[in-house]
């Protein structure tokens, strides 16, 4: 039991039961709110429940007001909504959020969901350009660092300056991940990648190149989660959630303190000692991936070596299928799927190893995942601890 | 806090950096009280929660903290390639800007100088200082 709470989750265990991905790569034949619904209904089907189950909705990035609009198509009315704004990591935070929802007895089947068609709608945009007089429009826009790529350019010059790290090095992620992706049917990029590729693709925002950036496709997921009780319902082995925590650290590059050290320092400190693990407990992470970058501060700040190290430990496979500590197990925001905020599909990644769902990216037999999410422009960090023991 | 003027460029808060920077000065907030130093403004010190926080006149003198070179087209201001870089200033906050008149590396000096913009007060940018001595807090982070 968490000391520091009145968390018993020991007593009350919390699961998600369901974890289902939307369509992904080119979705031209649904919306963002049909996308989320057939996910949500799958889910739902996997835990033994349908849409009138659900009592809380975590939803964000769907258009006004977060989670009114999917409230309002799936015919939910909650009795607890929330759709807190980290970015990326907000669907980690939302497990948090949900844990402590569902164990205060506020709600007791949580629906965690995204959908974008961020591709098909070639909506994303490089710049933090606006006309109003923010402090960003004042102060960030006007020197042209694209978003977030130019964010993470700076904070990789700053370790390489600090650690030695090399591009090698960085490489050797994306190269990982597309060896998880070769063998996941639903990746983007299945085509077999070298380090030489990665440092010879177009440079983008020095030191980081095109093949070091994450993809722009649409996608999303839905994760449902739940009570003890409830979760004795699911067709599919429920899958505890037994540590989570998040943090922010800043929103303007020059209020970040360092630039090699993130909110996942925290959001992970936090996780961990509510799951009483320690780093090397853990058999397999699903980072965000949303530059190489991300991966290699994540590895640090979460405490799998530490910080400055991180460039070595990436080496010789480490990461890869038949590594030592598998990360990034779908093919990751770089190589499988990244639909603006790869958040929950990272939540539905760790799920399937759990499962034993994998297929042939099944790692074997794992018991701990940890999942990592971070957002804006790497400025909140949300993890969260997961076991099928 | 000033009122803020609708004629002049920035927020209430901002309007005495652009003001300033009208004149090519650049200018950051000082706590009278613990003696720290921020950048952008706020109503308080963020050390020690003071109220006693003054605009002062930076020396404009600093290092490369990190750095980048842009080579993609994000904003119709700048034509890539260009380079984005965090400057720490000798005072201790850190400004984001671009440098000019050549390329610099982390830890290199550079200066203040100011591009004109149309219509709005000038944007401050670094290029490469004329004295190249580190000081020793910034040698001593490499170790």
């Amino acid at each position: 039991m968490n000391k520091q709470s009145m968390l018993d989750l020991d007593k009350n265990p919390i699961f998600i039961t369901g974890a289902v991905e939307t369509a992904l790569g080119e979705v031209k034949d649904q919306t963002e709110l049909s996308m989320l619904a057939l996910a949500a209904r799958q889910a739902l089907h996997d835990s033994g429940m349908t849409l009138k189950d659900v009592d809380g909705i975590f939803v964000n990035y769907m258009g006004e007001q977060g989670s009114v609009q999917v409230g309002e198509y799936l015919g939910i009315q909650p009795r607890y909504a929330d759709s807190s704004d980290l970015g990326g990591a907000a669907f980690e935070a939302f497990v948090h959020h949900a844990m402590l929802a569902v164990s205060a007895g506020r709600c007791e089947v949580a629906l965690i969901g995204y959908a974008s068609r961020q591709r098909s709608l070639r909506s994303r945009t490089r710049s933090s350009a606006t006309n109003n007089m923010s402090l960003t429009a004042q102060f960030e826009t006007p020197y042209g660092l694209p978003m977030p790529l130019g964010h993470f350019a700076l904070m990789a010059s700053r370790h390489m300056h600090q650690y030695g790290t090399t591009s090698e090095q960085l490489a050797s992620i994306a190269v990982a991940a597309r060896k998880w992706a070769c063998l996941n049917p639903k990746a983007w990029h299945r085509d077999p990648l070298s380090i030489e590729d990665v440092l010879s693709s177009r440079m983008i925002s020095s030191p980081l190149r095109r093949l070091d950036c994450c993809l722009i496709t649409d996608g999303g997921g839905v994760v449902i989660v739940t009570n003890q009780q409830r979760a004795r319902d699911a067709l599919k082995k429920p899958i505890r959630v037994i540590g989570a925590g998040e943090s922010h650290t800043h929103w303007h590059i020059s209020q970040m303190s360092d630039l090699t050290v993130t909110a996942g320092t925290v959001s992970g400190r936090e996780a961990f000692s509510m799951a009483g693990i320690k780093p090397s407990d853990v058999d397999f992470v699903e980072p965000y991936d949303a530059s190489t970058l991300t991966v290699l501060l994540a590895i640090e700040d979460l405490g799998f070596c530490e910080k400055g190290e991180g460039g070595d430990f990436v080496m010789d496979d480490r990461l890869a299928p038949g590594g030592a500590l598998p990360m990034m197990t779908s093919g990751g925001g770089l190589s499988y799927n990244h639909p603006g905020a790869l958040g929950v599909l990272l939540l539905i990644a760790a799920v399937s190893q759990l499962r034993g769902e994998a297929g042939e990216r099944q790692i074997d037999h794992p018991k701990l995942g940890v999942v990592h999410g971070i957002g804006g422009m790497l400025s909140t960090a949300a993890t969260v601890v997961l076991t099928n023991d | 806090m000033t009122d803020q003027d609708p004629t002049i460029y920035g927020d209430s808060l901002t309007q005495p950096f652009w003001r300033a920077a009208e004149r090519h000065v650049l200018m950051i907030q000082h706590c009278s009280n613990c003696g720290h130093y921020q950048f952008y403004p706020r109503p308080f010190c963020l050390q020690c929660e003071s109220d006693h926080v003054e605009w002062i006149e930076s020396k404009g003198q600093g290092v490369v903290y990190s750095s980048t070179t842009v080579h993609l087209s994000v904003s119709t201001e700048v034509e890539p390639p260009y380079q984005v870089v965090l400057v720490e200033l000798d005072e201790g906050v850190r400004l984001l800007a671009n440098i000019v008149e050549g390329d610099c590396d982390i830890a290199d000096r550079v200066e203040v100088i100011w591009r004109q913009r149309e219509g709005i007060p000038p944007l401050p940018v670094f290029r490469r200082a004329a004295d190249k001595n580190l000081p020793e807090s910034i040698r001593g982070a490499r170790s």
